[in-house]
């Protein structure tokens, strides 16, 4: 393995393995011990385009782990705004760094900076692609809630044709036996290919534009933002927008361990009054990006993660 | 109509190569394709539209005194896989040769999407196509992972 730009570049074994690593890091992650296992390497944050979650947790988990980070900084500061190719500010971040965490506005742009460089390259979204490191600690919080990722029913909602962490997560389910339901209006269905792809896998896919209809026997709900820009009529958008409102009264029904999970940020999609239920999960969610990432990391960098850690239950 | 008298619309070659079997209308593209154009000097006869048991119709082209090479012929693969190729020395077929298409496509054509990486014409990396089926074709980037609108493709040959 050399970085990892799509969920393909890890066999199902190898994302069980990452995960109980991440488990196993959870003390080091929340600052109860410390474990220097990365000292003396150094991570390159190249975000082309706005993060906050992502980089801050990359930047998070390389200093927990004793690690340094250096930034690319603001784009229209760097030599890029210059018109600096990708292939030549790989090359020069490559000397400087030992593994390099990217978020580009273009798609097939991790893929072409693996390419390029020699060292691993974490794809942190590229375009309406991929974004696995935000599948590997979605992965992590489902089996953190249903102790298991095999056969559960996850309905994933809102944006689906031009989220990536949905385009990711839902590769990644189907391969563990998930069956899926996807909720969103008709304008922001999830892409054909990758509808075909999934199904081809053997998995259950179910579309529709119900999402109220599909909360009952659902494991997981997976929510994401409708991206208001993505409509030329505004009228078109209010009228879609409202189906996609969870509130806590619409989880009456919701099995009783059925968790509600959101990449963030949120705008109106999950009102504050399901914060309180017992299905929230997005802010656990949030923070596991710290622990999935420090796993990651490790993993790339091929430094092995402990079987015992101090403070740590295994 | 037989398939002599489909080639003997044109003369004979002496030497060149034949290409036999291309879809119909698609004699042009591959003379594009082949860097066959108006700053060649040898002679190249066409034809268009011809019947065909297998096709229906078809386009046969002949082009004198030069012969592709392999590498030249695959790049044909897109738009016409199933032509048939011959390499005529001294009026008799002295080589056969059929297109193939490998696992990858590259440097051939542009990927078709507009947010592809690759869309940046100062990018130095290779244009990577990987081939997921033969029938029907199905080509996806190597980079961005798109599947490829064939048709758009053909305006997208490097």
């Amino acid at each position: 393995m050399t970085g990892l730009i799509t969920m393909d570049d890890l066999s199902n074994e190898e994302i069980l393995e990452i995960l109980d690593d991440a488990e196993r890091l959870l003390p080091v992650a929340k600052g109860e011990t410390y474990l220097p296992l990365l000292q003396g390497k150094i991570l390159g944050n190249l975000f082309f385009e706005p993060s906050t979650r992502t980089r801050m947790s990359f930047e998070t988990a390389m200093k927990r782990l004793g690690g340094d980070v250096v930034n690319l900084g603001d784009v229209s500061t760097s030599s890029v705004v210059k018109g600096e190719t990708l292939f030549d500010t790989i090359q020069m971040v490559d000397g400087y760094t030992d593994i390099i965490a990217m978020r580009h506005p273009r798609q097939g742009a991790a893929q072409y900076a693996q390419d390029a460089a020699r060292v691993p390259i974490l794809n942190g979204g590229d375009g309406a692609g991929h974004h696995p490191t935000q599948t590997m600690l979605d992965l992590f919080t489902i089996r953190q809630a249903h102790g298991r990722l095999e056969g559960l029913k996850v309905v994933l909602a809102g944006d689906l044709r031009y989220g990536r962490t949905v385009h990711s997560l839902s590769h990644a389910l189907t391969r563990f036996g998930c069956d899926l339901v996807f909720a969103s209006p008709a304008l922001l269905k999830m892409p054909t290919e990758i509808v075909a792809d999934l199904k081809a896998h053997g998995s259950e896919v179910v579309e529709t534009e119900d999402l109220m209809a599909s909360l009952a026997d659902a494991d997981v709900v997976y929510m994401t933002r409708i991206q208001k820009e993505r409509f030329a009529d505004e009228d078109e958008y209010a009228k879609v927008a409202g189906a996609y409102k969870l509130h806590a009264s619409n989880l009456e029904g919701a099995k009783e361990n059925m968790i509600i999970m959101h990449p963030l940020p949120r705008v109106d999609e999950i009102h504050p009054s399901v914060d309180a239920t017992r299905h929230a999960r997005y802010f656990e969610q949030a923070f596991n990006g710290v622990v999935a990432r420090m796993a990651l990391l490790c993993r790339l960098l091929n430094i092995p993660v402990p079987a015992t850690i101090p403070g740590g239950e295994a | 109509m037989s398939q002599e008298h489909n080639m003997r619309r044109v003369t004979a070659i002496r030497n060149g190569t034949v290409i036999d079997h291309i879809p119909s209308g698609h004699a042009m593209r591959v003379l594009e394709m082949l860097g066959v154009d108006k700053a060649t000097s040898v002679p190249v006869s066409m034809v268009m539209n011809v019947p065909s048991k297998k096709m229906g119709t078809k386009d046969i082209i002949k082009v004198e005194d030069r012969e592709l090479t392999q590498d030249e012929l695959n790049r044909l693969a897109l738009v016409a896989p199933e032509a048939h190729v011959a390499i005529i020395r001294s009026y008799s077929v002295a080589e056969k040769m059929t297109i193939q298409l490998g696992g990858e496509v590259t440097n051939v054509v542009r990927c078709t999407f507009s947010n592809c990486i690759t869309t940046n014409p100062r990018e130095p990396l290779a244009h990577r196509l990987k081939v997921m089926s033969r029938e029907p074709l199905e080509l996806r980037c190597h980079y961005c992972g798109r599947q490829q609108d064939l048709e758009a493709l053909i305006r997208n040959m490097i």
